[in-house]
């Protein structure tokens, strides 16, 4: 499957595409198959989102999981900073970056 | 210190708002991504992994009290409550919101900082000794030149649009504490029959191919130094490759040519400019250099230190460095406590170490290239309330230049050109050698981890150098021996096939250990190495 992730142009957070907006969290993605260009160019001019782009990703019972290392660590946070992840509470959450 | 005069302020705050106008237009959509990267790049704004990435300038790694103190302001207020220094003397924030780095360089200029040419193809941040104003061994303050030199750099026309990034370093000691050698240009100001004036190194550097600069004039008079480094950058931005990116660096131009040709280049177009009458006005060097007078020491300060107490023993031992003054130590400060991150502070941390540089080091400030900070003028009867302080705060590991002293670029945990993370490493490694005594039995020992080829961890001039790479999607890490940023500088040679990341700490203990054994006197490890040479080890290693 492939997702659509970019960084919020304000605050530059990471996000994904939901398939009517985006969200911080990589649970949320949807596959949008191969037909992405007009999303990207659409949504990139509408400014919600910073240089927008797909990744190949999984679906796992867990959700979608990018197949890239690096797209992996985008969706959780560094992983040197737990506490700095989107679930810093969760000692177990970054077991599928790595 | 320098303090900025009116025109240095005049700049900083007009770029300040320059850059809100153009942000403002970014937010609005009247500028494009593909238009305003360029320019929030000039401001030292990246899109990194997590969020965008603000490099600060700290100019030659020197800072005040207060200037501290807004770094960690910053850090507080915009950041996530720490910020990274850097390996270029620089400090890093990783959680930047585009709407507030207005905001951030407004508070920067207001202690006279900026993040103006922290990024792009122009001359960077000058960096220098750490020890500046302070050593034993220097035979003029080099801060003036830097500073010099940074006021020539800063928005030169000509040297704005440079075939790629340029790293000038200036030093002024024989112990180059500033991997001089590994700069585009390497500037060693030095005396000859009574008068000053400084050799020049051109063409060395790290990244994809690592070069030593040569040297190409053995003296410079000190009058004529600008004119000698604007003749240098000229050659290069006139025959640098602009064509490929990877081969656009002076130390390709300068190995291409020959040094000898290069030189001959340099020397001409110096010659012709020497009728230009280009070198700055006698006046204007004096005027800058009234800022790095000493400091009001103390006459007779007792050079006394009641040792009793061994943990401070220890990191007096270990963490300090023989000041010019009598009475007087430069105290390093370690941001490499055991299993943290290598040159992150807290906001908290950032404001102490503030503080006590305004108690107890004439408030001053130094960053060094190996992610440290110095307090570079500390009265040696204050050193243990120093210490005592510092140490409240985890701010006093006894480990400079030890193993556990790493050198660690951010990596893949925060850097989107990276291979494989470098921090866990650096971690890791740092609780395996945790014993203090272990590690001062191993003495000095550079440890240098990069996550990419781009070298920003210095993995090529470690006495141990780590470097990432990416093997079918997981992280892999080469292990190279050899390399020194110090004034024997050469180059770490990779140790043969790639290791995951428990092989290669498994490989760093193997290699330790056949240095303890191998080791004849009171030789480093970079000495055994260089005497008993790399198929010793990559016999001990591969077996
Ligand atoms: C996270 C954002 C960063 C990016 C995108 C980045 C990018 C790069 C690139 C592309 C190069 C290679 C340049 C070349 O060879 O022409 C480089 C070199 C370098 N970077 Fe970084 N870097 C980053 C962070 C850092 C940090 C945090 C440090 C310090 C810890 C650093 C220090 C250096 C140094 C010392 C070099 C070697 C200079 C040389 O080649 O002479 N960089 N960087
Ligand atoms: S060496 Fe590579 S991974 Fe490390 S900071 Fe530089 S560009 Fe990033």
């Amino acid at each position: 499957m492939n997702i659509l992730t970019g960084n919020d142009l304000k605050t530059g957070d990471v996000t994904w595409w939901t398939g009517s907006d985006w969200s911080r969290h990589v649970e949320d993605a949807v596959d949008v198959g191969e037909n992405f260009e007009a999303i990207l160019q659409e949504e990139e001019a509408s400014r919600r989102v910073n240089v927008p782009y797909a990744i190949a990703a999984e679906m796992t019972d867990d959700g979608p999981r990018p197949a890239h290392i690096k797209d992996r660590v985008r969706a959780l946070g560094p992983t040197v900073r737990p506490d700095l992840t989107l679930k810093p509470a969760d000692p177990e959450a970054g077991n599928w970056v790595i | 210190m320098y303090q900025y005069d009116k025109y240095d302020q005049q700049m900083v705050d007009t770029r300040v708002a320059e850059f809100r106008d153009q942000v403002e237009r970014r937010l609005a959509g009247e500028l494009t991504e593909d238009q305003f990267k360029p320019l929030r790049l000039m401001n030292g704004l990246y899109l990194q992994l997590h969020a965008y990435m603000l490099r600060v300038a700290i100019p030659y790694g020197t800072l005040n009290g207060k200037q501290m103190r807004m770094l960690g302001h910053i850090a507080r207020k915009y950041d996530r409550d720490y910020g990274h220094f850097t390996t270029r003397q620089n400090i890093q924030y990783n959680w930047i919101k585009l709407e507030d780095a207005p905001d951030i360089l407004a508070d920067l200029a207001s202690v006279e900082m900026h993040a103006i040419q922290t990024s792009g193809n122009c001359i960077r941040n000058i960096s220098s000794d750490q020890y500046a104003g302070a050593a034993a061994d220097e035979i003029a303050d080099p801060r003036p030149w830097a500073e010099i030199l940074r006021q020539w750099s800063s928005f030169h026309p000509e040297f704005s649009y440079l075939p790629r990034k340029f790293k000038i370093a200036v030093i002024a000691s024989d112990e180059d504490r500033a991997a001089m050698r590994l700069h585009d240009i390497g500037i060693q100001l030095v005396h000859k029959d009574g008068e000053l004036g400084a050799k020049f190194f051109v063409g060395g550097g790290m990244g994809r191919t690592p070069m030593i600069g040569p040297e190409i004039r053995d003296f410079v008079p000190a009058d004529e130094l600008i004119s000698y480094a604007e003749a240098c950058l000229r050659v290069y931005n006139r025959y640098g490759r602009r064509d490929n990116k990877y081969k656009a660096r002076i130390k390709i131009l300068v190995h291409e040519l020959g040094k000898e040709e290069y030189t001959r280049q340099v020397e001409e177009e110096f010659a012709h400019m020497k009728t230009l009458g280009l070198n700055p006005p006698v006046e204007e060097l004096a005027r800058i250099s009234e800022y790095f007078a000493d400091p009001a020491f103390e006459a007779g300060a007792s050079d006394d230190l009641d040792l009793s107490d061994p943990d401070f023993n220890l990191w007096v031992d270990q963490n300090t460095v023989a000041h010019k003054q009598a009475g007087y130590s430069i105290a390093i400060i370690s941001l490499k406590p055991q299993g943290g991150i290598p040159g992150d502070a807290s906001s908290a941390q950032i404001d102490l170490m503030a503080d006590l540089a305004e108690q107890y080091s004439f408030d001053e400030l130094r960053v060094t290239h190996s992610q440290n900070i110095v307090l570079p003028h500390v009265k040696k009867s204050d050193l243990y309330a120093l210490w005592q302080k510092l140490d409240e705060a985890g701010l006093a590991p006894a480990n400079l230049d030890l193993i556990t002293d790493s050198i660690a670029c951010p990596g893949l945990d925060y850097c989107s050109l990276a291979n494989a993370r470098s921090i866990p490493l650096a971690q890791k490694i740092s609780e395996r050698f945790a014993d203090l005594g272990r590690q001062r039995e191993l003495g000095e020992l550079k440890l240098k981890i990069s996550g990419c080829i781009n070298a920003c961890g210095h993995h090529h001039a470690g006495h141990i150098g780590i470097l990432g790479v990416d093997r079918k999607g997981t992280e892999n890490y080469q292990l190279l021996l050899g390399g020194s940023a110090a004034e024997d500088t050469s180059l770490a040679k990779i140790t043969g096939p790639g290791f995951s990341e428990d092989g290669v700490i498994d490989a760093i203990e193997t290699v330790t250990d056949l240095y303890l054994k191998e080791r004849q006197e009171d030789e480093r490890f970079i000495d055994t190495y260089r005497r008993v040479g790399m198929a010793r080890f990559k016999e001990a290693i591969y077996g």
